[in-house]
Formats: C-alpha cells, sequence, structure tokens
C-alpha cells in the first residue's frame, strides 16, 4: 500500500474526555508530524525511535505555539495500520484539535474517510474479518441528525456560494473544451487574459473563505455567548449543566488577559465561547455583585444572549433592566427552575420581548432539548455575510481546489496552452463538486451544449 | 431448419463496425462471416465525407495502434487533410480528413475481399438463434441458418429505420437503403432492452449550381499527417471545401415553416443528438445568432454532389429549397438528395460487459451505432474491440479491456457500459480525465503492445514500433546522461544553435524542457543517436511537458489500482447487507468488472466502494 495518500483524523470521538488524539497513518506520516511538532530536545522526529514519548509542542507555521502535547511513532509494520502512524495527544480541546488537524493537512495529509484507518488495517492484514465487520458498521453510521440538521442549514448558505463558485469555473472550462472540441464551428474564441482574470477572481473567493477571520468562524472560534441574569437566577447552574450535558468539554484556553478564561461548550457540534465564565463560575464574589453593569458589556459583544429570569420568583427592576439589554439582540429566553413552583408565567415576560421563552430545569434538565434545537436553528441566521466552511472535510477540499486554480493560474501566466489551463481547472471543479455533490464531465458537456452553437 | 454453413464469428451489418469487427476476427484466425443487406454499399459514410477531428481523429490512430483498418483505409483514400488545433497543445490536435466515400467503401471492400478467414455475404439477418442463454446462430429473410459460436452486432441505424422528410415519412435505412425490422423483435425476444435514438444529414447540392466564389475557400494543410503509424507518404489534398452562412431570411423561412418540422409537432420520438442538430433546432435553441456556419464539401472525386455541413434538418422538401436558396452561393443550387431525419432502435449499452459482450446472452456482442452511439470513428473502435473480444470468446482466450488512462476506446466504452447514454454518444476529448497522456501522436506507444500481444500487428507494425520505441528510449537515455556545465566554450556552442545560455550545471534533458529547444537543435552540438523526427517529437513532448504528464500520470496510478481489481461475476450484491440499496440496486443492474468501474457508477459512493472492497476481501474475492 506504499503509493496510498497519508492520511490524517482526530482519532478521539468528540464527547470523550479532556485529552484528544490526532492520528496520521500511511508513507509520509513522520514528516509530516515534523513540520508541525518541536520536540524540547530540538531533535528531528526521523531519530526518535519507536514507541518512545516524545514532549514537545505543536507550532502553526508563524510559529506560534498551539498546544504542549506528547507524540508517538509507531514505524510500519509495528502499527495499527501496519503503516507509519504518528498519533499526537493533546489537550482534547476540539478547537485544539481542529487546528492541529489543520495544521496536519496542510503539511500534506489528507483528511482521512470514515473508517479509513481501520480499513487499512483490515487490507493490510492487521485486523481479522470479525473486526472487519464493524468497520462496515462504523463506515455506515450515521452521523448525529441533529447536527446533520443545523449544518445542513449552513451548508445551505455554503454550497450556494460554493456553487456560484463552481458554476463560474464550470463555464470558462466548458469554454475551452468547446473551443477545442469544436475548432471548426463558431465557439467564441477563448483569451488567456480573461481566463487568468476570472479564475483570479475564484481565488480571491475560496482565499477569503479560507481566512481565519471570516470563514467558518463559528465552528472556528466559537458562537460568543452570554450568560445573563440577576443574581440567584441560576448562571453558574446553567453553565455546569450544559458543560456536563457536553462531556466534551473542551479545554480551557488561556485567553489575551491573565483574568479571563474562554470556555467552549459543544452544543451538537456548534461550539459556544461561554463569554467571562470566570466571572460566572465565582458568582458569589464577583459577577453576581458586579451585576448589570457586567451584563451591560457582555450583551453589547456577544452573537448569542442566553437571557436568564427565574421562574419561581416575580419579575424584579432588574429583571426589566435585562430586557433593555436584550432589546434587538439574538436572544432565547430561558425561564430557570421549572422544577420548583412556579410564579413567573410566559405572558407576563411576553409583555416585554417577542423573544421565545423555554422552561427548564437545571436539576431535571427539563426544557434543554428545545433550548438546542433553538439554539441550532439562530446558528443558521448568524454569520449570514461568511461563508461557513462546516468542518475540515470542506476546508480541505476548499484549499485543495485553490491549490489547483493556483496552478491553474500559473499555468495561464507561463502561457501553456488552454488544454493545459483546463487540466488544473478540472481537478478544482473536481474538488469543488465533492463538496455539492454534483459530477463534472456530464456538467462540462451540459455546459458546451447550453452556451455554443455547435454541430454539423 | 435448412443450416447453410458454420462459423466461428459472425457480424451482423458491413458499416465501420462491422468491418472492423469481421476483420479483427478473422485476422486472429476465427473463421468469419460478415453479412450486410447491399454488398454494394460496404463501409458506406451516409452522413458527412470526412473521417476525424477532435477525439475522432485520436480514435482512429488508436484502431490503427491497435491493428485495425479505418487509419490505413483513410489514408489512401482521402482527398484532403488538416490539423485542427494547431494553436494548442499535442494532446488536443488532431488529423481530420475529407474523404472521397466510393473510393473508401472500394477500398474497404477488396480489402475485406482478399483477408483470409472471412466470408462476405448479402444477407438480411432476421433473427438470432439462442440455446441456455447462449448464440447458437442467425437465421436470414432467406430462410437459411448459419451456426455460430458468436455473434456481432453492427446494425447501425438499420434497426427498424424510420426515415422522416417533413410529412413524407416511411420504413427505411440510411441513403435509400432498407431497413431490418424483424431482427428488432428477435431481440426483443431475447430480453434486449432497446432506445429510440434519432439522427439526421443535410441535402447532397449538385455542384454545378453552385457559386463558390460567394464563399471561402478553405485548403488542406501540407506536409506528412496521417491517420495511420505505418503510412509515411506526404498528404496528396485534391479538393478544396468552402465556407458560406445562413442570414435572417434563411431563419425567417424555417421559423415561419416550424410547424411543419418533425421535431416540433411530435412525429419524431426518437432522442437526437445536442452536438449533431437540425438546422431548425439550431434556431429555436440560439435564436440571438443572427448567422450559422456551413461548410461544402465534396463527396468525393468523381460526382458533382455536395454534402451541406451544418443544414442538417428533417423540413418537408419544399422548405428545405426555399431556405437553401437564401443562402450566398446558394442561391441557384439544385438539390440532388434531400436532408432527412432517420429514427432508429439501438440497444442500451448498460446490458453489456466492457469486452461488448451481453451480460446475459453469451457469445452475443454489439458494436457500433446500435449501442447508442454516433460517428464512424466511435463504431469502428467499437467493431475492432468487439471483434478481437469474440475471437477471444471463441478461442477462450483473455479479453481485450482498455482502461480510460490507455486510450480514448477505453473511455468510449467505459462511459458506455457504466452510465450507459440518452443520446447518440459522440466522443470528445472533454470525456477524457488523462487527455495529455492519450495523445494522438502516442497512440502506438500506448496501444500496439497489446496489438502485438494480441496478434494483430504486422510483422512490419511491430518491427516499426520496436524502433521507435528503441530510438525514444536511447534518446532519452542519453539526454539524461550528458551533463553540461555553463563553460564559455558550451554557452558558445548554444547560442550559435539559438538556445539561451546556461549558468549552472544541467543535464540536456533539463534544457530541452526549455521552449522552442528541439532534439535537432541539440542533435548538432551533442553526441545524440540519430533518432526519426517522429521519435525526436516523442522526446521532446514528454519532457518539455513532463510536470503536467507526470500530474496525470500519478493519478491514473492511483486509479488504476482500482480498475486491476476485477470483482467476481457470480457475486451477489443483495447479499450485502451493509451497502445501501440505492448501491446494491445499481451494481445488480450494471455489475462492473471491476472496483474502478463500480466507482463511477451514479449513486455507487465512496462508502459504498470501501464496503464493496471491504466485503471482497474478507471473502478472499480479489
Amino acid at each position: 500500500m506504499k503509493n496510498e495518500d497519508t492520511i490524517c483524523a482526530i482519532a478521539t470521538a468528540p464527547g470523550n474526555s479532556g485529552v484528544g488524539i490526532i492520528r496520521i497513518s500511511g508513507e509520509n506520516s513522520i514528516e509530516i508530524a515534523d513540520k508541525i511538532f518541536f520536540p524540547a530536545n530540538k531533535k528531528s522526529l526521523a531519530d526518535f525511535s519507536d514507541r518512545k514519548i516524545i514532549f514537545g509542542h505543536i507550532k502553526n507555521f508563524d510559529g506560534k505555539i498551539i498546544d504542549e502535547v506528547i507524540l508517538l511513532i509507531m514505524r510500519s509494520p509495528k502499527s495499527y495500520t501496519k503503516e507509519n502512524v504518528v498519533e499526537i495527544q493533546s489537550h482534547g480541546g476540539s478547537v485544539v484539535l481542529r487546528e492541529i488537524l489543520k495544521l496536519t493537512l496542510e503539511s500534506g495529509a489528507r483528511l482521512a474517510e470514515r473508517g479509513e484507518f481501520t480499513k487499512r488495517a483490515f487490507l493490510n492484514g492487521r485486523i481479522d474479518l470479525s473486526q472487519a465487520q464493524a468497520v462496515l458498521d462504523i463506515i455506515q453510521a450515521k452521523t448525529s441528525t441533529a447536527l446533520d440538521a443545523a449544518q445542513n442549514r449552513l451548508a445551505g448558505k455554503t454550497s450556494k456560494k460554493i456553487r456560484e463558485i463552481r458554476s463560474e469555473i464550470l463555464e470558462v472550462l466548458a469554454h475551452i473544451e468547446a473551443v477545442i472540441d469544436f475548432p471548426e464551428d463558431d465557439v467564441d474564441e477563448i483569451f488567456t487574459d480573461d481566463i487568468r482574470k476570472k479564475i483570479f477572481v475564484q481565488i480571491e473567493k475560496i482565499s477569503n473563505f479560507l481566512k481565519n477571520k471570516n470563514s467558518g468562524k463559528i465552528l472556528r472560534e466559537g458562537l460568543e455567548t452570554a450568560i445573563i441574569g440577576k443574581p440567584n437566577v441560576g448562571k453558574s447552574s446553567l453553565l455546569n449543566f450544559l458543560a456536563e450535558t457536553d462531556r466534551a468539554i473542551v479545554t480551557e484556553i488561556p485567553g489575551t488577559t491573565r483574568d479571563s478564561i474562554e470556555e467552549f461548550i459543544n452544543i451538537r457540534g456548534v461550539p459556544l465561547k461561554i463569554i467571562d465564565t470566570a466571572g460566572i463560575r465565582n458568582s458569589e464574589n464577583i459577577v453576581e455583585k458586579i451585576g448589570i453593569d457586567k451584563a451591560k458589556n457582555f450583551a453589547e459583544t456577544a452573537e448569542l444572549i442566553l437571557a436568564l429570569f427565574d421562574g419561581s420568583k416575580n419579575l424584579s427592576e432588574e429583571d426589566e433592566e435585562i430586557f433593555k439589554l436584550i432589546e434587538n439582540k439574538n436572544a432565547v429566553i430561558l425561564l430557570t427552575k421549572s422544577d420548583l413552583p412556579q410564579i413567573l408565567t410566559e405572558e407576563q415576560i411576553k409583555h416585554f420581548t417577542n423573544e421565545k421563552i423555554f422552561s427548564v430545569s437545571t436539576k431535571t434538565g427539563e426544557g434543554f432539548e428545545k433550548v438546542f434545537d433553538e439554539i441550532i436553528n439562530r446558528v443558521g441566521n448568524i454569520d449570514a455575510e461568511n461563508i461557513f466552511v462546516r468542518d475540515e472535510r470542506e476546508a480541505d477540499l476548499l484549499r485543495r481546489s485553490l491549490k489547483h486554480l493556483q496552478e491553474a493560474e500559473k499555468t495561464a501566466e507561463n502561457n501553456f496552452g488552454i488544454d493545459f489551463i483546463s487540466i488544473d481547472l478540472r481537478a478544482a471543479l473536481e474538488l469543488l463538486s465533492e463538496i455539492t455533490g454534483e459530477s463534472v464531465t456530464e456538467d462540462v458537456i451540459n455546459e458546451i451544449f447550453s452556451k455554443f452553437c455547435i454541430g454539423k | 431448419m435448412f443450416v447453410a454453413d458454420k462459423y466461428d464469428v459472425i457480424v451482423i451489418g458491413a458499416g465501420h463496425a462491422g468491418i472492423e469487427a469481421a476483420l479483427s476476427a478473422a485476422r486472429l484466425g476465427c473463421k468469419t462471416l460478415l453479412t450486410t443487406l447491399s454488398l454494394e454499399n460496404l463501409a458506406m459514410m451516409p452522413c458527412n465525407p470526412s473521417i476525424g477531428g477532435p477525439a475522432k481523429g485520436h480514435l482512429v490512430r488508436e484502431i490503427d495502434a491497435l491493428g485495425g483498418e479505418m487509419g490505413i483505409a483513410a489514408d489512401k483514400t482521402c482527398i484532403q487533410f488538416r490539423t485542427l488545433n494547431t494553436g494548442k497543445g499535442f494532446a488536443v490536435q488532431a488529423l481530420r480528413a475529407q474523404a472521397d466515400k466510393k473510393i473508401y467503401q472500394a477500398a474497404m471492400k477488396s480489402v475485406c475481399e482478399n483477408t483470409e478467414n472471412l466470408d462476405l455475404k448479402q444477407l438480411l439477418i432476421e433473427e438470432i438463434l439462442t440455446e441456455e442463454n447462449k448464440i447458437k446462430g442467425v437465421t436470414c429473410e432467406t430462410g437459411e441458418t448459419f451456426l455460430t459460436d458468436a455473434v456481432i452486432l453492427a446494425s447501425g441505424t438499420y434497426l427498424s429505420g424510420r426515415i422522416i422528410i417533413g410529412e413524407s415519412i416511411f420504413d427505411g435505412g440510411p441513403n435509400g437503403q432498407r431497413a431490418a425490422i424483424n431482427l428488432s423483435s428477435s431481440l426483443k425476444n431475447l430480453g434486449v432492452k432497446l432506445m429510440r435514438f434519432k439522427t439526421g444529414t443535410p441535402a447532397r447540392v449538385d455542384g454545378r449550381t453552385v457559386d463558390f466564389d460567394k464563399m471561402e475557400i478553405q485548403r488542406g494543410d501540407e506536409g506528412m499527417q496521417n491517420f495511420s503509424f505505418m503510412t509515411d507518404t506526404p498528404v496528396d489534398n485534391k479538393i478544396c471545401c468552402y465556407l458560406t452562412y445562413t442570414n435572417e431570411r434563411t431563419h425567417e423561412i424555417l421559423r415561419k415553416n416550424l410547424h411543419r418540422a418533425p421535431m416540433a409537432n411530435g412525429v419524431i420520438e426518437g432522442i437526437g443528438p445536442r452536438y449533431c442538430p437540425s438546422i431548425e433546432s439550431k434556431i429555436i435553441r440560439f435564436p440571438d445568432k443572427d448567422r450559422h456556419q456551413l461548410f461544402l464539401e465534396p463527396e468525393g472525386l468523381n460526382t458533382q454532389e455536395y454534402y451541406v455541413q451544418g443544414m442538417s434538418t428533417s423540413m418537408p422538401a419544399d422548405v428545405q429549397i426555399d431556405f437553401l436558396h437564401t443562402i450566398p452561393g446558394l442561391e441557384n443550387a439544385r438539390i440532388m438528395r434531400h436532408g432527412y431525419a432517420i429514427e432508429y432502435d439501438c440497444i442500451d449499452p448498460l446490458q453489456l460487459k466492457p469486452t461488448l459482450e451481453f451480460k446475459n446472452i453469451s457469445g452475443f456482442f454489439s458494436a457500433g451505432q446500435s449501442n447508442g452511439t454516433s460517428g464512424y470513428e466511435e463504431a469502428a473502435a467499437q467493431g475492432l474491440i468487439a471483434g478481437i473480444n469474440a475471437a477471444a470468446f471463441v478461442k477462450k482466450t483473455e479479453p481485450l479491456i482498455l482502461k480510460r488512462s490507455e486510450g480514448y476506446i477505453g473511455v468510449l466504452i467505459d462511459d458506455l457500459v457504466t452510465k450507459g447514454t440518452n443520446e447518440p454518444y459522440r466522443m470528445m476529448t472533454s470525456r477524457a480525465e488523462y487527455r495529455l497522456l492519450l495523445r494522438q501522436d502516442n497512440a502506438d506507444l500506448r496501444l500496439t503492445p497489446y496489438a502485438i500481444k494480441i496478434g494483430l500487428a504486422s510483422d512490419e507494425r511491430t518491427k516499426k514500433f520496436e524502433q521507435k520505441s528503441f530510438e525514444i528510449k536511447s534518446a532519452t537515455e542519453k539526454l539524461n546522461e550528458i551533463i553540461i556545465t555553463p563553460s564559455a566554450e558550451i554557452n558558445q556552442k548554444l547560442s550559435a544553435a539559438g538556445i539561451g545560455e546556461i549558468h549552472n550545471t544541467m543535464a540536456l534533458a533539463e534544457i530541452m524542457r526549455r521552449p522552442n529547444v528541439t532534439y535537432e537543435m541539440l542533435e548538432k552540438i551533442f553526441e545524440l543517436p540519430k533518432i526519426s523526427e517522429q521519435s525526436a517529437k516523442q522526446v521532446e513532448i514528454s519532457l518539455f511537458y513532463s510536470g503536467y504528464i507526470q500530474k496525470q500520470k500519478e493519478l491514473a496510478e492511483k486509479l488504476d489500482k482500482l480498475e486491476s481489481k476485477i470483482i467476481p461475476a457470480d457475486i451477489d450484491y443483495n447479499s450485502m447487507q451493509n451497502l445501501r440499496v440505492e448501491a446494491r440496486e445499481k451494481l445488480s443492474e450494471i455489475r462492473p468488472h471491476s472496483i474502478g468501474q463500480a466507482s463511477r457508477i451514479s449513486g455507487v459512493s465512496p462508502a459504498d466502494i470501501s464496503v464493496l472492497i471491504v466485503w471482497l476481501e474478507s471473502f478472499g474475492k480479489i
């Protein structure tokens, strides 16, 4: 299996403990890991023997430390897949894991398909039939439907934008192909300069999607979420409840200022970045006392507000302040403590706000399914201007198609014929089509016949 | 039952597919019968008098490289040659030639009549006989039966053919031929799924009534340009073609009479090809275009008939005359034959294996337009493969299945048997994913080794091929071996030969990667093997484009691995519970030959393929 690509993936399932594993398998896995892993003793990975625990740091290409990790090398054939395998154990947070995965992909690995490690292990004779049966189950296993629903909404927007890019490229390619395949027909001439311009526009678009600030912001950076409410309304209980539900509790990343800690909570695959969790956790002595002033700040910056009102008490003046804060904001109203006798009614709240109201109890867990549904729903409406790169697979495909577009542009610049430009254009199109699930050859041919009058 | 004779292989139809099929089967030692409705019309070109063009020219070169006849016959009998796409890369340059139809036919007939093991008979086959899903023989209109092990259906557009010229509709084959009506029902009785396709052809006009002065003249290109690797004489251009255009008046007449167009009024049921639209559909689909180009191409040296390319139509005769007379140069043109549309039955090619044998009827092959393709070249390519594989079937030897990375023939057949087609299928270079590997200039390097292995290459072809391969290999080795340093002496020599100076030590091969550096230039300065012009061209192309070629080769190799994983014929997809239902259905219908083919079936996902691989591996089936 020497010619196979080197593949990588996050090996720990989302929802596991605080440690996460990135697994890389294939001929080049050691060289790939070497590009992003910097061992404490500054040696090259090739110098380490098998199965030694190696401490070090993962750094991005700007030299910034992403995480402190341990790394294991298992050389062929003594590994799970019988290929060269490298495992990187990081601090597990999904954001860190994703960042490391991204770096591995950018260093030359390809994202593994579902069950591909096990498939390789089987094909290389490492595991037996009963284990292989388990592979089939893995491959065929459905992803969480709830997550799908949320992502599909977002993907709808992505797909639309990717489809637009795809159809622009398709148009150029079809024109090239028409000129090549029907030289005697009355097809408009095509000029390399125009092709270059058109490719360049698409390169710009894809680059923008992939840029840190805008693309897949939510998945990359988390949805900035503020939990606000008057003292004792149950903010810290909610945070703890969410954190427990999550179980994938993600990591704690030291923020820019020493005293603030950002925490990520995974709601059906969408990470919420809870603003100033330190404040909430230490509610007894900080936030609850600071009260409304602090809440104002949160509400200003947050992309999502979870506004808490105590269902077992009457509305207070402080509560009314909260209603003012969430005016014209993206807020979800939680009526807390539904396990206690309820005094506050939805009708009373509706005097102040049109936002949806959910009765919840962190003790019994009641009502949270609906809250999660609502959050997932809202995510689809946020970030409307920016494309949402669904996952690393999609980002990987976009990056690879970008590379081909750049190659095509170079080919055009070097004045190779249009048939050479078409090679990388087609490759880029194939990759974009993997995202949109369309076929290339037929579409090119359809485009030729719909755009150009061809025929004897 | 009167049994007249017994053959190894019987070919139904002597068009471009049938001829290549019969010739290859006979040359491979099978006692072969080639049947036709009319011995006068062997190798007839009922549509345009030309061979080649992008992808089609590539096919002809591949046919030739495999030991087929089309290229040799075309070189011998064509009367004008042009190389198209000369401004573009080598991979898409293609030879196109004007044929003298009658001379071409005569040449082909003579080859057939003088081929050992091959009988020609004028017969209308009406029934295909089988026993337990195995071919047994054929029965003719005149009652006699011929027994055989293998039958190749190459019935072109004759199966239940119907001619349509406006309101005039009658049963018939192309060009005033008979149709084969009963064979359709025989096929249906065998459980063969038929489709109804349509195609059309323009009017032929009398050259004496055409004012060529009002048209642009189009001459052939001079020099060496041949379809066959065996031909090494320069072309002899004997005729010119002429270019003119339709105009608003033409379109006006067509628009006014659209209600009489069989296409528009529902008379035609068959599906026509999009790349060969009639003039009436062009003006419907592209209403903004104020003119359409028309080429006048002579049908031969000994006739005044001119083919009006671009003006295919099934309009009534009076409309045809009317709009023709609006065209510059054709104001007084007299029509000698009307344009017409033809509807015909063809088989759904999804029923075939990549060998072109029916999956369900052992020994029954099909090739050419009867497989839903269009074009002489596409037909001939399939005929050749069907002939080779029918012979392999009779002799119980390995069949020939070309990969997509090996030839346009591979792409053509794989597309047909994997994806099927819903219109007459035409070959285009854009259908080939490895276009850079499938050049017309290297068809021999790609495919002649197969011809040698099978036994279709003549001694002369084998010798020529081996010489060329040797030259390319030794020249390439030498170019990599000779390392030059940027000394004053070397740079002076390079400059003198018109090559830019070097600044680093490098191999000569590296210099060949520069634009406009030829082998001939380097040969003058350095000690390099003397090689032929063709071999030098190959060396130049492979070095100059090496980056791109390498990229495509790697891609092809990756996929080839899947191609070589053969799926056993008796596999039961329904027993694979892990496969999605849609995948199970598609795989059961198409019954792919290899994992590679399976992965190209629409509706079969990569995950399904993984399941399939794991399943096959786990039971030791691959």
